[in-house]
């Protein structure tokens, strides 16, 4: 970029065209288009979950036959996972508002985060591809091994495989690329006085995941990659019937899909942070407290993975070792849950959209962390292993700690990133139906698992069949609620009113020190930090007992 | 981490064409000698050996090829820190591999 870029209008502004969004290297862009690409996704990932909640809610095939049914829960899985919760916040949210809110201009390698925005793109096009030939002339199928591509079926399935596990691949690395960016633009870009003890939650988040992304990522990279030769090739790594060990690569696919989750929920929990601070008016229960917890989600999450292979036939002295690490991992989750709540305590609540969806996520999460324990446990496991208790559980933590966050933070920066206020009253009401369409289709999942119903079957017995319909309705209601969102999103782009530089007199950098929507380099000189991003004035004090 | 300047110290330290070919030989040598083991029977101990030779090998060059020996002492730390959840992760599958039957 020149030195003759206009600095005092939107980056929108600076230049046109669509090249301009095609070759950039500004964050803020590629932010956006990245927001674009998800929420596309999202939308297909959600129709593909409606369509599966509405075939199981009656006997007999309603909509598709079994193997579609396999097929359709593999490709939510995979788009869920893969191209919507992983990259989710970070992706969107930490491109656009990390540098920002350390005071640097971009991120540290603006054309790797380009590159990793189309590796995204890449991976995203090529899964498309793979349905697409999948279906076309009387083809091999749409992949069906479920999202988690399980040796020795994934080797021995005729339907299309390989291309969406090269898409993952791929996907991975653009993960890896963008966990590189945050880590050294963290550490190389602050601006003067923003220590790492300065920088708001979000931030932290955001570093302790890009460690994981760097770290956990090369590990799927190089399963997949093994899973492909053993399928070309047939080298014996995974395959029983080569000498090869199944289990290893449940070891090798949980090693990074369980940290995944923190990619997930980390990020979320930082978010949650700042929006408390901003809406409670109050400066963060335990800041550093809070800053360590996130990284140690991050480290020890590292060391749990194998609770998902309890039933697997996994030694028992790796079982005991893996149970304790993951009643371990609650620790510093319940250190956040009791700092937000300890944070609202006595605070100036300002009850807008993006605090409720917080609380929202607060309730949510707190089952779903909850109902983890249960499965963490080797006894409880051993029956839960398998059944809707588990899709219930990590639904609760997915979707409602990576999702929910998700449009809590779209509805808390989008007057920032798009200049325009969205109707609060109908984002309210957003909130309610997201929240009661939630646990409707949900929490009778819990009930289903515990009595016995296995995941991902097609057909279910008569006594199921009550709670199925009743977490169809759920579905129904979340969806609704979801596309009014989007609506309500959609036409404040056009109709709404212009946001002001502060709409939520928020205290971090994003703003108060940069226009609305920012100008291209951000800020007009870097800014100056001295205190802390939530320096409220102290409310408690004065309010007397 | 607290303060900024933690890259404004250059990479000022150059090596020698001298060091490098050393380094290169030293490198060929720990191959021939991974082969060499390779062919002695060492029972339990072959694995643990030709991870050792392969250990000293990254050593050289990481420190050496890719400069970290003269590098900041955050990166040092960094890249000790994904060392040490290497290592983690292999103490983590043996738990299982070696003590499953």
């Amino acid at each position: 970029m020149s030195a003759e870029v206009n600095n005092t209008v939107s980056f929108y502004k600076t230049e046109k065209g669509i090249g301009s969004w095609l070759y950039t290297t500004d964050h803020k862009r590629i932010a956006i288009m990245y927001l674009a690409a998800i929420i596309l996704f999202f939308l297909v990932g959600m129709t593909l979950g409606l369509l599966m909640r509405l075939e199981v809610a009656f006997s007999g095939k309603t909509i598709f036959d079994a193997q579609t049914y396999n097929s359709v829960f593999t490709l939510h899985g995979v788009i869920m996972v893969f191209l919507v919760i992983i990259p989710g916040i970070p992706a969107v949210f930490g491109n656009f508002f990390l540098p920002i809110q350390i005071g640097a201009d971009d991120v540290s390698f603006p054309r790797i985060n380009m590159l990793s925005f189309y590796l995204y793109v890449l991976g995203g096009l090529i899964a498309i591809y793979s349905i697409v030939i999948g279906m076309l002339n009387g083809g091999v199928g749409i992949i069906d091994t479920g999202w988690t591509f399980y040796v020795p079926y994934s080797l021995t399935t005729t339907t299309s495989v390989d291309l969406p596990l090269f898409a993952a691949f791929l996907l991975g690395f653009s993960s890896i690329l963008t966990g590189m960016n945050f880590v050294s633009t963290i550490h190389r870009m602050r601006a003067p006085g923003m220590d790492m003890f300065k920088m708001p939650l979000f931030c932290w988040g955001l570093y302790s995941t890009a460690w994981i992304q760097v770290l956990a990522t090369p590990i799927i990279g190089i399963t997949i990659v093994l899973v492909l030769l053993e399928r070309f090739i047939h080298i014996g790594i995974f395959d029983p019937n080569l000498g090869g060990d199944p289990v290893l690569f449940q070891h090798m696919f949980w090693i990074y899909s369980h940290p995944a989750v923190y990619i997930m929920v980390i990020p979320a929990m930082g978010l949650v942070s700042d929006i408390l601070a901003t809406f409670a008016r109050r400066q963060i229960f335990g800041y550093k407290i809070m800053a360590i917890s996130s990284m140690a989600i991050a480290l020890v999450g590292y060391f749990v993975y194998a609770h998902h292979m309890f039933t697997s036939g996994m030694n028992d002295t790796a079982k005991v070792i893996f149970s304790f690490f993951t009643f371990m991992v609650a620790v510093p989750t319940g250190v956040k849950i009791f700092n937000w709540v300890a944070t609202m305590y006595k605070g100036s609540m300002d009850m807008k959209s993006p605090l409720l969806f917080v609380f929202a996520f607060i309730f949510i999460f707190s089952i779903g962390g909850l109902t983890g324990l249960f499965l963490g446990a080797l006894q409880t496991d051993i029956h839960l292993h398998d059944t809707y208790f588990v899709v219930a559980h990590f639904h609760y933590v997915m979707f409602g700690g990576g999702i929910f966050i998700f449009f809590a933070g779209l509805h808390y920066w989008f007057p920032k990133m798009f200049g325009k206020m969205y109707n609060e009253g109908v984002a309210k009401l957003v909130v309610l139906l997201l929240f009661v369409g939630f646990n409707t289709l949900y929490f009778p999942m819990f009930i289903m698992g515990y009595n016995g119903m296995p995941r991902r079957y097609y057909e279910s017995l008569p006594e199921y069949l009550p709670l199925h319909k009743l977490s169809t309705l759920g579905a129904l209601i979340l969806v609704s609620g979801v596309l009014i969102m989007v609506t309500n999103l959609i036409y404040a782009l056009y109709k709404g009113k212009k946001a002001e530089d502060n709409p939520w007199n928020s205290l971090t950098l994003e703003w108060t020190h940069t226009q609305t929507p920012p100008t291209i380099y951000n800020f007009n000189e870097a800014p100056s930090v001295t205190a802390g991003p939530y320096d409220y004035p102290d409310f408690s004090e004065e309010g007397g007992h | 981490m607290s303060n900024h300047n933690e890259h404004a110290e250059e990479h000022k330290h150059t090596i020698g064409y001298g060091t490098y070919t050393i380094i290169w030989f030293a490198l060929l040598a720990l191959t021939a000698v991974t082969v060499a083991v390779a062919g002695i029977n060492l029972g339990e101990y072959t694995l643990f050996v030709a991870m050792v030779v392969a250990a000293i090998k990254a050593m050289i060059v990481i420190n050496v090829f890719m400069h970290i020996k003269f590098d900041d002492l955050i990166v040092k730390w960094l890249l000790g820190f994904c060392g040490f959840i290497f290592a983690v992760m292999f103490l983590f599958l043996a738990f299982d591999v070696l003590l499953r039957y």
